[in-house]
């Protein structure tokens, strides 16, 4: 026991000491969690729009209100003419143009369907689609007040349910505490005990009495601890800073925070039972596993829109089914009995890891 | 010699295709200290490590204190202490950090065991809180010496612990082993600088994986019976040059300021050096001198070779 405590207060001195190790293990949570939810997000306010009504009728006017009075759009300018139009896109004002037919509530009026022609800045896609679908919204919403109202013969939904601007973080938290715990739990790890083969102190500590096992629970205890210091800061910045709601029971969401931890723990002694450098412990995990776990875990790309054998591959990767957990306990609040499945999944797989890690783990030089 | 404690019977080792160790049987015993002398590459580290539990040999076996190295090895790692080739402590801790850790995962205490290594420690006690990656290459041997023998070892393995030290921590490290030879510790050390086999009691030449000798330093010399003379001139290299196209030449070897010559048959020194003189035109001096143990093992790496 006292071998033990010995050998954990050596991990720890190895982490304090190392300050790029340490700036690994502190900071990239937090600045990960601040670029995906500050930097880059998906939702846009306060663009700038510009508006040419031609018609400047009671309708025109009540929808360009509904439009600006949403906090997406902030009016640049009104517009008299169509060819002012392109001259407030150039000056690179403005990021969108609503041009409103002649004579618009009237031919409502007569069911002639007026157009409203909505022009967007393309050079960020993603921008334009948004801002588009933002207009259309409110237009479809507008339009099917104003026909229930008056005469009701057209019928236009809107299937734009729009996304009230927290959506990403909703995607994201449960995304960057997966990736973190991963990249934290099974590359530091890895890169630990390599460290050892590659510096020679693992001959010395194969050649003492100090046994295996405890070599790997020593290496994995003080990671533990970190991971998990990691995952309660994300948590919280995300429910403090970004509103994030925690629906269900907390320390079911630990105890999977944990099971997970543990399962990348294992995979990260494994790859150090497979290579003899920390540069090589570095590329394989970062390949093999930060790669599949933020491109096939469903952080990123949805899994349904994968190719049909990425899909396939996905099932053996433990963040995938972390992320489910995550997802369903911290967003849809949901119960414990409802997520058994993938937690004796992803238990399974962190059984699987320690074992064959452990069993990989070589007595003896080769 | 005293009670075997490492006795070692037909060990070979192969790394696929290449033989490191071929037949290697020997024992040594208790208390005794031990060198393993040869060059780079000639299979030293391997054999050190098969002892050391490290590895295990392809064929052939070893029994430590009783104990097979295959077998036991979990009994065996208490026993001894290993030093191995380059530095292998934690250079992100202090001095004082390492021993304590070593002396903890060997279940004891600095303090136990302080008589052991308090020569060797007291030297280094100074830097004791200083990191020690940051210590010199002398010292970080004194430091890795003193955390080896922590636990007190019956057996000291040390992997050419002189190898890219400065001569006065050479000499240092070598009055230490003595000392520990008097603790009756019985040490296996391995060198590739042959000047050292002198200090041991027994040696034992390696080479490309096999054994070429053992023997006590001074029998080995005794041994040696070809005719040897040292020769001295200005020009050096030249005169290394011209000696070994001589017919009378069988090897020549440069040795600090002179070079030793062995012949094949016995020739009169005088007659030898007007013999040289001639030759190369240039006045030289030569001497008969008896063999050290260099000569003896350039004599058996050319036999070998």
């Amino acid at each position: 026991m006292k071998a033990f405590l010995a050998f954990l207060k050596k991990e720890f001195y190895h982490i304090w000491r190392d300050p790029r190790s340490l700036l690994i293990l502190i900071g990239m949570p937090m600045v990960q969690v601040i670029l995906f939810g500050f930097a880059i997000t998906n939702e846009i306010v306060d663009a700038k729009i510009a508006i040419l009504d031609n018609s400047k009728d009671e309708v025109t006017q009540e929808i360009s209100n509904k439009i600006l009075s949403s906090k997406y759009f902030k009016l640049f300018e009104y517009l008299t003419d169509k060819n002012q139009i392109e001259k407030s896109f150039k000056k690179g004002k403005i990021k969108i143009a609503i041009i409103f037919e002649n004579d618009f509530s009237q031919k409502l009026n007569r069911n002639e369907n007026p157009q409203v022609q909505i022009i967007a800045d393309a050079t960020d896609p993603n921008t334009a689609t948004t801002l588009i679908n933002y207009v259309s919204s409110i237009v479809f919403d507008y339009q099917s007040k104003y026909l229930k109202n008056k005469s009701g013969g057209l019928n236009v939904v809107s299937k734009m349910e729009y996304n009230p601007g927290l959506k990403g973080v909703y995607l994201f938290v449960p995304g960057i505490i997966t990736v973190i715990l991963m990249l934290i739990s099974a590359m530091m790890t890895s890169i630990s005990i390599a460290r050892e083969k590659e510096k020679g102190t693992m001959e010395i500590l194969l050649v003492s009495p100090i046994k295996p096992l405890m070599v790997i629970v020593g290496k994995v205890v003080p990671y533990i601890s970190l991971a998990l210091v990691n995952a309660v800061t994300i948590l919280l910045l995300g429910v403090f800073v970004f509103g994030l709601p925690i629906r269900g029971s907390l320390p079911v969401l630990m105890l999977e925070i944990i099971i997970f931890i543990i399962t990348a723990l294992g995979l990260g002694i494994f790859i150090s039972t497979k290579v003899e450098t920390q540069q090589n412990a570095l590329l394989v995990s970062l390949m093999g596993l930060l790669l599949p776990t933020i491109i096939l875990s469903g952080f990123i790309y949805p899994i349904e829109s994968l190719p049909e054998i990425l899909q396939y591959i996905s099932h053996i990767i433990p963040a995938k089914w972390f992320l489910i957990i995550l997802r369903d306990i911290m967003i849809k609040g949901t119960e414990f009995r409802f997520i058994i499945k993938e937690t004796l999944i992803l238990f399974g797989m962190m059984t699987f890891f320690l074992i064959i890690s452990i069993k990989n783990y070589k007595i003896r030089l080769e | 010699m005293n009670k075997v404690i490492i006795n070692i019977e037909n060990i070979y080792k192969y790394y696929g295709e290449i033989k490191a160790l071929e037949n290697i049987s020997f024992s040594i015993g208790k208390g005794e200290l031990f060198g393993l002398i040869g060059p780079d590459g000639g299979g030293k580290t391997t054999l050190i490590r098969i002892l050391t539990t490290l590895l295990k040999p392809t064929r052939g076996n070893a029994q430590i204190n009783g104990l097979d190295i295959v077998k036991d090895f979990k009994k065996l790692r208490k026993q001894i202490g290993y030093m191995p080739g380059r530095f292998s402590l934690y250079e992100d801790l202090t001095v004082e950090e390492n021993l304590k850790f070593f002396a903890t995962i060997f279940n004891t205490s600095i303090k136990e065991n302080y008589y052991l290594i308090e020569d060797i420690y007291t030297q280094i006690e100074p830097f004791k809180d200083r990191r020690a990656g940051k210590l010199s290459g002398g010292m970080k041997q004194k430091l890795a010496l003193s955390c080896a023998l922590i636990h007190k070892p019956d057996i000291l393995f040390l992997d050419e612990p002189t190898t890219g030290i400065d001569a006065v921590s050479r000499v240092e490290l070598w009055d230490m082993l003595k000392k520990l030879k008097k603790q009756n510790l019985t040490i296996l050390v391995s060198t590739p600088y042959m000047d050292e086999a002198k200090l041991c009691d027994r040696v034992a030449f390696i080479q490309k994986g096999k054994i070429m000798e053992i023997n006590s330093p001074l029998t080995i010399i005794e041994e040696f019976e070809e005719p040897l003379y040292s020769v001295k001139g200005d020009d050096f290299y030249h005169l290394l040059l011209e000696l070994r196209k001589m017919k009378i030449t069988k090897t020549a070897f440069p040795f600090g300021d002179s070079i030793h010559l062995t012949t094949n048959r016995n020739i009169d020194t005088h007659e030898l050096n007007d013999m040289i003189e001639k030759r190369i035109g240039a006045r030289t001096e030569t001497k008969k001198i008896n063999a050290n143990i260099e000569d003896c093992f350039m004599a058996k790496m050319i036999n070998n070779m």
